[in-house]
């Protein structure tokens, strides 16, 4: 019977397991087995050579300290994955909080949880191709702008530019960092608020106190999403940022685009290191096992 | 801990407390002399945590004062009334260690954490937790979870510790345990402690004041043994249990069911009730008889073992309920 019963729960977990192991663990032992193969201009040779991660990184380490193209686009990457963490996070937080602390009927939280979602009822195409009408150089806001006065000439950088790219990339990726953080701050018991005021605690010092700490495996969570959709992206950063903005994503599709899977793979296994290893900081900082 | 003698006299004085159009607490007048143990006692729904909390500063007061040591508090921020509250689920902060936990007052008044730590550890050793200082709360038992709760609201040194039903979450044994801890503490700090509950034992076993409220409203005060021979309605009679509330027809009497007595033969007596034994239950120190006599009420008798022993009784039978006079004890307002 005992026997029975532990099967049962590895039969339960199989499936996802199965898909894990199909979709997942074996397109990245692919990649990387790819990443140590040669090309040339026509074919892909099987092979373990180390030259496409030599070529991802060519003349960096010579040049320094000079930055050299490839370390200029992580750098570039990462300040926007930066800007994007800490606007989501703010913003983010904020939201949950109100949702979580300031609604009190459980249905208005619903509605308003609900309305967060709203900008995935459309695809992301559309979505962004939806800014252009609103920020482009004749756009509704750039109009509204000059009728207003406040403005001589239409406002350049609000679309094809770091500002629009950033905007994208917030607009979508907040509620990634609402819906973790919400459902832990849901799980904190409103009698410690309680009992934090009543030892004297201001409003920020309840915040900082018990509220943030308490959200700690909301907001690591949160920052996953944000930062492994930011660190891999092309698509946001190619189309709001007029094609103009490398990125590391970008740098792989364009291999791909030239059939130069060999190095695009050595790029995407960079690539998955650097991201893994600003997960493992994180990680360090705030102790989600210990949290869950 | 040297305490100075005599803190903690609280006056509610006609405070109301309304949501909307319904009055949670409705206009209560009390007044608690400084270093006593009062228990709000009542039935769920009947204000006695509104109160607590309007007390604690947590809930606004609708109209009305209270003062505390003779300052008007109504409109101060908890944690400069004076009061200190402890949560009915003890609201520990989980990622805290319970020495962060009982210093955490001291945290937010900026004390250094040097000195706010060793202050912890002497207010845990005064509640025998000493060595479980580093734990999470988390890793302690109910009872020891209570005690840190304690003494996380006494670190501030309260004229008053509001007790939110602090004995609900544990067993029955440990409950009784606890109780004298909590007895013997509010007498040795010399402050007063307000507890809210809803156990006639636990306010009888406890207070030097019984506070009853229902509806809003405070039925009765005064100590336990004023409740308990001298209930004032038959509401006060039902809930302090261990009384039958008779109707008289012209007026309601409530008799305690250790005093009435179960006769056999046929008497005129207007003390006595006709009635029909409905179960027979043991209870440790006697047997309580259920009864319902032939006006359709119910009826108790405790009846001593010795003498259950000489004239068993058994269900079905019928038997006579009788009083006497002086043992009858007039109620207000009838017999609802």
């Amino acid at each position: 019977m005992l026997h029975h019963a532990r099967w049962t729960s590895y039969w339960q977990a199989a499936p996802l397991a199965a898909v894990f192991l199909a979709f997942f663990i074996l397109p990245l032992i692919v990649t990387l087995v790819v990443s140590f193969w040669s090309y040339t201009g026509y074919s892909i040779e099987p092979a373990f050579i180390w030259d496409n991660y030599r070529d991802a990184f060519d003349r960096c380490v010579e040049s320094l300290p000079d930055l050299c193209t490839t370390f200029r686009t992580y750098l570039s990457t990462l300040k926007f994955c930066l800007t994007v963490w800490l606007l989501t996070l703010v913003i983010g937080f904020t939201i949950a909080y109100y949702l979580t602390f300031e609604i009190r009927s459980s249905t208005v939280r619903l509605v308003l949880a609900l309305l967060c979602t709203i900008p995935f009822w459309t695809s992301n195409v559309i979505r962004m191709i939806s800014w252009v009408p609103l920020l482009g150089r004749n756009g509704l806001v750039n109009q509204a702008l000059m009728g207003a006065g406040l403005v001589e000439q239409p406002l350049d950088w609000l679309l094809y530019s770091n500002f629009s790219v950033i905007l994208a990339f917030v607009h979508i990726n907040t509620v990634f960092m609402i819906v973790p953080i919400a459902n832990s701050m849901s799980r904190i018991d409103r009698s410690l608020v309680e009992a934090a005021r009543d030892a004297g605690a201001t409003g920020w010092q309840i915040l900082s106190n018990v509220i943030i700490p308490l959200s700690k495996t909301g907001i690591a969570i949160g920052s996953i999403f944000v930062i492994t959709v930011v660190m891999g992206d092309f698509i946001t950063i190619g189309i709001m940022g007029g094609q103009q903005i490398a990125s590391a994503g970008k740098v792989i599709q364009t291999q791909i685009g030239a059939l130069q899977f060999p190095i695009a793979a050595a790029n995407a296994v960079v690539l998955l290191a650097v991201v893994l290893m600003i997960i493992a900081l994180l990680v360090r900082f705030i102790d989600i096992r210990k949290e869950l | 801990m040297a305490q100075e003698a005599g803190r903690g006299e609280v006056e509610f004085a006609h405070v109301t407390k309304a949501y909307g159009p319904s009055l949670a607490v409705d206009a209560i007048d009390l007044k608690i002399p400084a270093s006593t143990y009062c228990c709000l006692l009542g039935p769920s729904g009947c204000g006695k945590t509104t109160s607590l909390r309007m007390l604690a500063g947590h809930e606004a007061v609708t109209s009305g004062d209270i003062l505390l040591d003779d300052a008007n508090v109504t409109l101060l921020p908890p944690a400069r009334r004076g009061t200190a509250m402890m949560f009915q689920s003890y609201a520990l902060f989980p990622h805290l260690t319970v020495a962060e936990n009982v210093a955490f007052a001291l945290k937010m008044k900026g004390v250094p954490k040097v000195q706010r730590l060793l202050k912890a550890k002497d207010m845990l050793e005064i509640v025998d937790l000493g060595r479980f200082a580093e734990r999470r709360p988390s890793q302690l038992s109910g009872g020891q979870q209570q005690r840190v709760a304690l003494a996380r609201a006494l670190i501030t040194s309260p004229s008053v510790l509001l007790l939110d039903e602090p004995l609900s979450a544990l067993d029955p044994f440990l409950r009784l345990k606890v109780r004298g801890e909590l007895k013997r503490l509010q007498k040795s700090l010399g402050i007063s402690f307000v507890h809210v509950t809803h156990s006639q034992d636990e306010a009888l076993a406890l207070s030097d004041l019984v506070v009853l409220m229902n509806g809003g409203r405070i039925v009765q005060k005064g100590t336990a043994e004023d409740l308990f021979s001298r209930p004032r309605t038959a509401f006060v009679a039902r809930f302090i249990g261990a009384h039958n509330v008779i109707d008289l027809g012209d007026r309601a009497i409530a008799v305690r069911t250790d005093q009435t007595r179960l006769i056999a033969g046929h008497s005129d007596d207007s003390n006595t009730r006709e009635a029909t034994v409905k179960t027979v239950e043991y209870a440790g120190t006697g047997f309580s008889i259920q009864l319902v006599d032939d006006r359709g009420s119910d009826l108790t008798a405790l009846v001593p073992e010795q003498d259950f022993r000489g004239a068993p009784i058994s269900e079905g039978e019928r038997v006579r309920a009788t009083w006497a006079p002086q043992a009858a004890h007039v109620l207000e307002g009838g017999a609802r």
